[in-house]
């Protein structure tokens, strides 16, 4: 054997040899870059191409945001400063910045709004990030919509604590009610006692409430709302909302009886068949037409309405994807386990479709921010209304990169930290192997 | 087996209502019944009263009444003395076009995109992904409003293209002229064309459009035919006939024989006094919501067909090659048969979202849908119920229409499983 190839080959390595680097046109900087940049004729001409491009870009955009205008009180004075130079003309921003964010809001009530975002910063704190934030703070997330609309609105203080009470009051018959009927039945009749105390106690008993212990803010109206400040009050009530009435929604759509699985099957199409403007339309115009004659009432509220109603559909339809994805098993698990459907669904079902469908709840959540700019066409005045009414003034007209691109930056901000905190959501809900 | 008796029949008491649940179901769809009929009683009741209030009868009439306004885009002829309801079928008509317009540029963009972001380049993986999310995290009203201030404010007057030393030159070897006021580009124009054929008192048909489109679908099919015949052969033989010249020429030379025919010419744009004339004249508006609708959906477009490659596992990919498949083969054949499956629906819907998000034409001026009946009708007349009912129901049914074939689709390709 040993000879085998004793006169085929004339000679045969019998020590190793030393390990060697790699070539050091593989590794590092320069590797890199043959791998990702330069890896064949095609690529080395679309690299060349792209990066003349991103080149050609900031020579255009650099120079041109570098623009020593931000003391500028009008377009005119902006040119002359720049004396025929390209250049931004920030100074709208800065004489206008603080109408994008708080529209016509009285300027020394300013502090309210701000605070009321503070606190809605502290409120969701727990509920966003359970690991870092301890969770006493909670009871206070569950009363921050009150104290956040008192906040805005102003008023007497008796408005959010009357409307708070309904909530304990149904509570409380509900816990009562389940002594002597059903759950479903005390159910039903704890949302029965809530309504008659908001639209029977409450009215009758703020006014005389109001005057006795008058404590209470400034009252803003709802047509002094604007900017940024006006998109995140659509915008967090309506995702607030619709979180929950998408859940009901999607299991109707679910459910075994015909008729409850119609409704819901109906309402979730009509919505989702008809374009946001057209809701718009119906809460500015009709809605009005549809309540009892002499009803009144504030238009933020009625927008706030449509769009949540316009959230819970897209957000029924995400939620019923993640039911459907749901093995059979788990259901029959649960059912096998003796637990009734209410049960299952809180312990079993609802945690795991959940967890599934947090990409598309998220992207719901982005997808109604962004449509609360809608509002602008019905003449309500968002960052976009606000722009218009800018670009029509006639110090600033034939302004707009400036405009756009700070509004644009801001929703920006917003909606993409959405969605990288669905990412971080999911990778630490993440419970299989990968 | 006789021993076998039914269960004792037990006599149907009241409770039985809530605690059997038997019965249960029934009790409960009963209750929800009654409250949901309650609701819309009380709904109908109250806009009943409302309207007597306001001394409105509820009625379609106007819309046989003449609208007295102009539109200053139409597919169809239309003047301000024709009635509510053609100005809103112009509507309809301007809202397709601009969805159709939209859906083609985007899934083009779209796909470029998606595919680009998945390239090993990693300075062109990274663009398409800036693209990406700028334009999903930024509202699409935004981007139409911007579009529309963009091509007002930066490009060149007509005026300016005026005189022996212009500011501004027209595009694409003077074909196209791109204003402010609009993009004036070729109209096409039959010299020995055939009539024109009125359907109805609606709208002329153009039978040379008709004609040109029969004779190159016609040219598709045979093209088609071609293709099957040479699968055949090379089921048969294992040889595949050379067939791309014939399908080439089967669609392109009686194509181009009708329309020399038809006197086929091209009628070019022309500065005229203060403006343009001739040609085919495309408003901002148009331009401007087609530019960002397309954009804007596109960015979504991308990210879908990036999923949906991403989902063929790499097994299918290897097990091709192994099976001696080249690279286009293996795209074609199994890459891209299981992608589509995946990419389709979602595809789809966005193509529903474009259509919906179309109505935000209102904020530019472009007359759709949205803007002639819900828009200048309503506020003509008065009509706030009837108009808003009329329009939702047009975007309902469009919306059902795509959900119908989206649906239709979806049970064709749909895997059979156990």
């Amino acid at each position: 054997m040993s000879n085998t190839h004793a006169d085929t080959v004339s000679y045969v390595r019998d020590t190793m040899l030393m390990q060697q680097d790699p070539p050091s046109t593989s590794v590092g900087v320069v590797g890199w870059a043959r791998g990702n940049l330069f890896s064949g004729w095609f690529n080395t001409i679309l690299t060349i191409l792209s990066a003349a491009f991103v080149l050609w870009l900031l020579a255009g955009i650099v120079p041109w945001v570098v623009s020593p205008t931000w003391n500028a009180s009008s377009l005119t004075e902006c040119r002359e400063i720049l004396a025929g130079h390209e250049g931004a003309c920030w100074g709208v921003i800065h004489e206008r910045w603080n109408q994008l964010l708080f529209g016509f809001y009285p300027q020394e009530l300013y502090w309210r709004p701000v605070l009321a975002l503070v606190l809605l910063l502290i409120a969701l704190g727990p509920i966003l990030f359970a690991d870092f934030v301890s969770p006493k703070i909670l009871p206070f997330s569950a009363v921050y919509p009150f104290i956040g609309a008192w906040l805005l609105w102003g008023g007497t203080i008796w408005t959010p604590v009357m409307a708070a009470l309904g909530f304990v009051v149904g509570y409380g018959v509900f816990v009562l009610a389940q002594r002597f009927i059903v759950p479903g039945l005390a159910f039903l009749a704890a949302v029965l006692a809530a309504l008659v105390w908001w639209l029977v106690i409450m009215p009758f008993a703020l006014p005389d409430l109001a005057r006795l212990i008058p404590i209470g803010l400034e009252a803003v109206q709802s047509r002094q709302f604007g900017g940024f400040m006006l998109s995140i009050t659509i915008g967090v009530t309506a995702i607030l909302f619709s979180l929950p009435i998408g859940i009901l929604l999607a299991l109707g759509r679910r459910s075994d009886l015909p008729l409850v699985k119609w409704l819901c099957v109906g309402f979730i199409e009509f919505i989702r068949g008809v374009p946001l403007i057209t809701l718009l339309f119906v809460a500015s115009t009709l809605l009005n037409i549809f309540l009892p004659p002499g009803t009144n009432f504030d238009i933020i509220l009625r927008v706030m309405i449509m769009v949540t109603l316009f959230a819970s559909a897209y957000m029924a339809e995400v939620i019923r994807g993640g039911l459907a994805a749901l093995p059979k098993g788990q259901y029959e698990g649960a059912d096998s386990l003796g637990l009734d459907y209410w049960q299952a669904q809180r312990l079993i079902i609802m945690p795991q479709a959940l967890k599934i469908s947090i990409p598309g709840i998220v992207s719901t959540f982005i997808g109604v921010f962004k449509d609360t700019t809608l509002v602008s066409i019905i003449s309500m005045f968002d960052p976009l209304g606000l722009a218009n009414a800018i670009r029509a003034d006639s110090a600033w007209n034939g302004i707009y990169w400036e405009l756009f691109i700070f509004i644009g930056a801001v929703f920006f901000i917003f909606c993409f930290s959405m969605s990288r905190y669905s990412m971080y959501l999911e990778r630490k809900l993440q419970t299989g192997h990968r | 087996m006789a021993t076998l008796t039914d269960p004792p029949s037990e006599s149907f008491k009241l409770s039985m209502l809530i605690y059997d649940t038997r019965y249960r179901s029934i009790t409960f769809q009963v209750i929800a019944l009654i409250l949901f009929l309650t609701l819309i009683g009380w709904l109908i009741n109250n806009t009943v009263q409302n309207l007597q209030d306001l001394g409105k009868e509820p009625s379609f009439g106007f819309m046989n009444q003449p609208a007295g306004y102009d539109i200053n885009q139409t597919l169809i002829p239309y003047n301000s003395q024709d009635t509510h309801l053609r100005a809103a079928f112009v509507g309809i008509l301007n809202t397709l076009l601009v969805a159709v317009m939209g859906c083609i540029t985007a899934t083009v963009v779209g796909v470029f995109v998606g595919v680009l972001r998945l390239s090993g380049n990693w300075l062109v993986a990274r663009l398409m992904t800036v693209y990406v999310e700028i334009f999903r995290n930024v509202p699409v009203l935004m981007w139409i409003v911007l579009c529309m201030a963009i091509l007002i404010e930066s490009l060149p007057s007509p005026s300016d293209f005026r005189g022996d030393d212009p500011e501004a030159t027209m595009s694409f070897f003077d074909t196209v002229a791109i204003t402010n006021r609009g993009v004036y580009v070729p109209a096409v124009e039959f010299s020995r064309g055939l009539p024109a054929l009125p359907v109805g008192n609606a709208f002329d048909l153009s039978l040379n459009f008709v004609v040109a489109l029969l004779v190159l679908l016609g040219g598709i099919w045979a093209s088609g035919a071609i293709r099957r015949r040479a699968d055949a052969i090379q089921n048969s033989t294992g040889v595949r006939p050379r067939t791309w010249h014939l399908r080439v020429g089967v669609i392109l030379i009686p194509l181009i024989a009708v329309l020399t025919i038809l006197g086929f010419n091209l009628q070019y744009p022309e500065l005229k006094g203060f403006n343009f004339g001739g040609g085919l004249y495309m408003r901002n508006s148009l331009i401007a919501l087609w530019l960002a609708l397309s954009l804007y959906t596109a960015a979504f477009v991308a990210e879908i067909v990036r999923a949906g490659i991403m989902a063929v596992s790499h097994g299918q990919t290897e097990a091709a090659a192994a099976l001696g498949l080249r690279p286009r083969r293996v795209m074609s054949l199994v890459v891209l048969p299981q992608a589509l499956r995946i990419i389709i629906p979602p595809l789809i819907s966005q193509y529903l979202n474009l259509t919906k998000n179309s109505s935000l034409a209102i904020a530019v001026g472009y007359m759709d849908v949205t803007g002639t009946l819900m828009g200048i009708t309503l506020n003509q007349t008065g009509r706030e119920l009837e108009t808003v009912l009329l329009g939702m129901l047009v975007y309902l049914t469009i919306s059902l229409i795509i959900s119908a074939v989206m649906n239709l689709y979806n049970s064709r390709v749909a895997l059979v499983e156990r």
